[in-house]
């Protein structure tokens, strides 16, 4: 019994929730991601990305809302998710024609296209907050849980709770089927293997007749959608508000970088190893502890590495030590 | 033509009145931020106080009183200096009925009012360690230090035969200040506290948060934060992972949104804030009428600071701040005339006889300690999702 309650309380309180952060982590890397491998540069617009996808979401949601459809147990944000990439989308392929375009034709070094991705990230930073503000916004409806904590004790008879919220297994479902969706694309379809020889080599994939401009456009929307999807997850699971998603800008990075810019795969490991590593370092083990351990070994304080006001500085730890260690990330990618 | 017409009329008005002048008070509130739900509630309630007090006409020879608004945002020091730096230098304020929380209203006193030589009355400010703050006689509060607040809520736990606790704080001046007041006095009394971890406002997840303080465990959670942030998300939080079923709520915390976000989600939890049940308590609430919360948290501290501010002005004669500050004590405290909400007037013009007030006002103010509340709370209960008050101590 003891064995169960430690798994049970390890499960709600580390597994469940890192492996739902970890999936958000991992679509908001994916697109910082595909952006370096193709476009060439460190997108800092991403997280801001993110809360226009959602933002977008959001004011859908609340018009079907008020129409009165809905999807029963389902949030109702997933039916306005398409049009919130849609909108992205157009957003994104706007901010390419005015303003990437420009740089991209003059050849202009990564880190220049880095610093205009800053001034990208502050227009987007204050068009969100103009449009919706700078408060919290609820926007989650449906059945609230899968399994309540109560009704799980209930249940089992353990002296733990379990609960599974409707968003956290929604974010896990959605992941899988996007990440599937991508991988599909980038090695089945003709656009996807004209994306990756691009990316391989630009000049050798235009020698061969592949399209740069259909190339940079469809990577764009794919970026929105991925920016999309992983907002409006976040947003579900916890809360939206601009500044939260700006503060994701961090740990994307790092999940992107730690697992080696530019490589995909890469990107989805290191969204789970950062927010695992978030949860796991900042989490008290006393209580787990307390139901494996026999009785003379049991901690007497915590048993907390690090307190929790730390957890960003666990992202920047990881980052610091993979820049210096191996800084083509721990997937092959490209160095920074 | 217009112009000139107006520009003799005023000149006409001001000649008509030699001494009668037209006072500034300033109302700096966090009428954004962590405590936005409350504050509209406190603001109206020194305003009142201030629409009294000129509808009377009897304040230093028919002078009126005008409520100016400021945001003091709650949690950013910088913008609540700014804020009341142009009250004081631009609006030409006379007091300040404010500041409300801890940190804003250290960092106002220390970067506008001391500097200025502004009068201060907080409705709110509650951390210990304004008790001691540099003021030059200039800073007072209708609410009591947590000092005190946290020793109620110790014996208030330790009755009810409540033997550990986890504690969940805001980082900030007020939080520290409580939850350390509280785990002295808890564990002066045979109490334990598992755990007192710090929370930040405006983060996205509070899991990591609610983790550690679930697996250090406790009958109760007390959480010692603002409702609309941080606060009300760690209990979101609690609730979602089945952390901890009840809880137990500071000042902070008890407003009108907490049973409307968690209707009977928290049945069973109590909570205190400032209140007391002297007779001027429900004559206030029934000044209040629909105009706005009366029993609104902090609104009838925020009365009985603009009226202490105003009363001291009528018994020093003059409304410069630095000759005014020695008459707040006076009229706050006995011997004199008991003065309940609605008898302002009568105050004025006691005061203006040579007489002496004792101000009762909404929550029977005493200044003690050099010019703090000594303070009675109200205890809540939570019951099928009401907020229910349960007694006065």
């Amino acid at each position: 019994m003891d064995i169960l309650n430690a798994i049970v309380a390890l499960a709600n309180y580390v597994l469940i929730p890192g492996a739902a952060y970890g999936a958000q982590l991992a679509i908001g890397a994916l697109g910082v991601t595909l952006v370096y491998g193709i476009l060439r540069f460190s997108n800092f617009a991403h997280g801001d990305t993110m809360a226009f996808g959602t933002m977008v979401t959001i004011l859908f949601t609340w018009l079907f809302q008020s129409w009165g459809i809905s999807l029963g147990p389902l949030p109702t944000a997933l039916l306005a998710l398409p049009l919130g990439i849609a909108f992205t989308a157009l957003l994104l392929l706007g901010t390419d024609r005015v303003v990437f375009k420009f740089y991209r034709e003059k050849k202009a070094v990564p880190t220049v296209l880095a610093m205009v991705s800053l001034g990208v990230m502050l227009v987007m930073n204050g068009l969100v907050r103009f449009i919706i503000g700078v408060g919290d916004q609820q926007f989650d409806d449906g059945q609230r849980f899968l399994i309540s904590a109560k009704d799980f004790k209930d249940w089992t008879g353990l002296a733990e709770g379990l609960a599974l919220r409707t968003t956290q297994a929604l974010t896990i479902v959605v992941a899988i089927i996007v990440v599937a969706a991508l991988f599909w694309f980038l090695n089945k379809t003709r656009t996807g293997k004209s994306m990756r020889a691009f990316s391989d080599n630009e000049d050798l994939a235009l020698l061969s007749g592949i399209d740069p401009q259909r190339v940079v456009m469809v990577t764009w929307i794919i970026v929105a959608g991925l920016a999309t999807i992983a907002g409006v997850l976040y947003g579900l699971d916890k809360a939206f508000r601009p500044f939260t998603y700006f503060q994701l800008l961090l740990p994307i990075f790092a999940a992107a970088i730690v697992g080696g810019l530019g490589n995909p795969l890469g990107a989805i490991a290191g969204g789970f190893l950062i927010a695992f590593s978030e949860v796991i370092v900042t989490y008290a083990w006393k209580k787990v502890a307390g139901y494996v351990l026999p009785e003379a070994l049991q901690p007497d304080g915590l048993a907390q590495l690090l307190s929790t006001d730390y957890k960003f500085a666990v992202s920047f730890g990881i980052l610091v030590l993979v820049l210096i260690f191996k800084p083509t990330g721990l997937f092959k990618g490209q160095s920074v | 033509m217009k112009k000139l017409l107006l520009a003799t009329a005023a000149t006409a008005l001001m000649a008509g009145a030699a001494t009668a002048e037209d006072i500034k008070i300033g109302v700096i509130l966090g009428f954004t931020g962590p405590i936005e739900s409350l504050t509209p509630d406190m603001a109206a309630g020194a305003e009142l106080a201030m629409a009294e007090v000129s509808a009377s006409g009897k304040l230093l020879d028919g002078s009126t009183v005008t409520p100016i608004r400021a945001d003091s945002t709650c949690v950013d020091a910088a913008a609540a200096t700014t804020a009341a730096e142009r009250l004081i230098t631009g609006e030409g304020v006379k007091g300040i009925m404010g500041a409300d929380c801890s940190g804003v209203t250290g960092a106002i006193l220390a970067n506008a009012a001391l500097p200025n030589g502004v009068v201060m009355v907080s409705p709110s400010a509650t951390s210990p360690g304004l008790s001691t703050a540099e003021d030059n006689g200039l800073f007072f509060r209708t609410a009591p230090s947590d000092a005190r607040q946290g020793v109620v809520m110790a014996e208030l736990l330790k009755e009810q035969g409540v033997g550990s606790v986890a504690i969940s704080y805001i980082n900030s001046d007020y939080g520290k200040g409580l939850a350390d007041s509280f785990q002295a006095a808890f564990e002066a009394i045979g109490g334990t506290v598992t755990i007192s971890a710090a929370h930040e406002v405006g983060k996205g997840d509070y899991s990591a948060e609610v983790a550690a303080l679930a697996s250090a465990g406790g009958e109760r959670l007390v959480v010692a934060g603002y409702v609309d942030q941080g606060g009300g998300d760690i209990v979101r939080a609690a609730i979602d992972a089945g952390a901890f079923d009840t809880f137990h709520f500071p000042d902070g915390m008890i407003g009108d949104a907490l049973p409307a976000t968690f209707g009977t989600e928290i049945d069973g939890s109590f909570g205190q804030a400032p209140g007391s049940d002297n007779p001027g308590y429900a004559t206030f609430v029934e000044l209040a009428g629909d105009a706005f919360n009366g029993q609104g948290t902090y609104a009838a501290e925020s009365y009985d600071a603009a009226a202490l501010i105003l009363l001291a002005m009528q018994a020093a004669g003059t409304s410069d701040p630095a000759v005014y500050k020695d008459f707040l004590e006076g009229v706050a405290n006995a011997p004199g005339e008991p003065i309940m909400p609605g008898e302002l007037g009568k105050a004025l013009e006691i005061l203006a006889a040579g007489g002496d007030v004792d101000l009762v006002g909404a929550t029977g103010v005493e200044l003690v300690n050099g010019g703090e509340a000594a303070g009675s709370y109200r205890v809540v209960t939570f019951k099928e999702g009401n907020m229910e008050t349960v007694e006065y101590r």
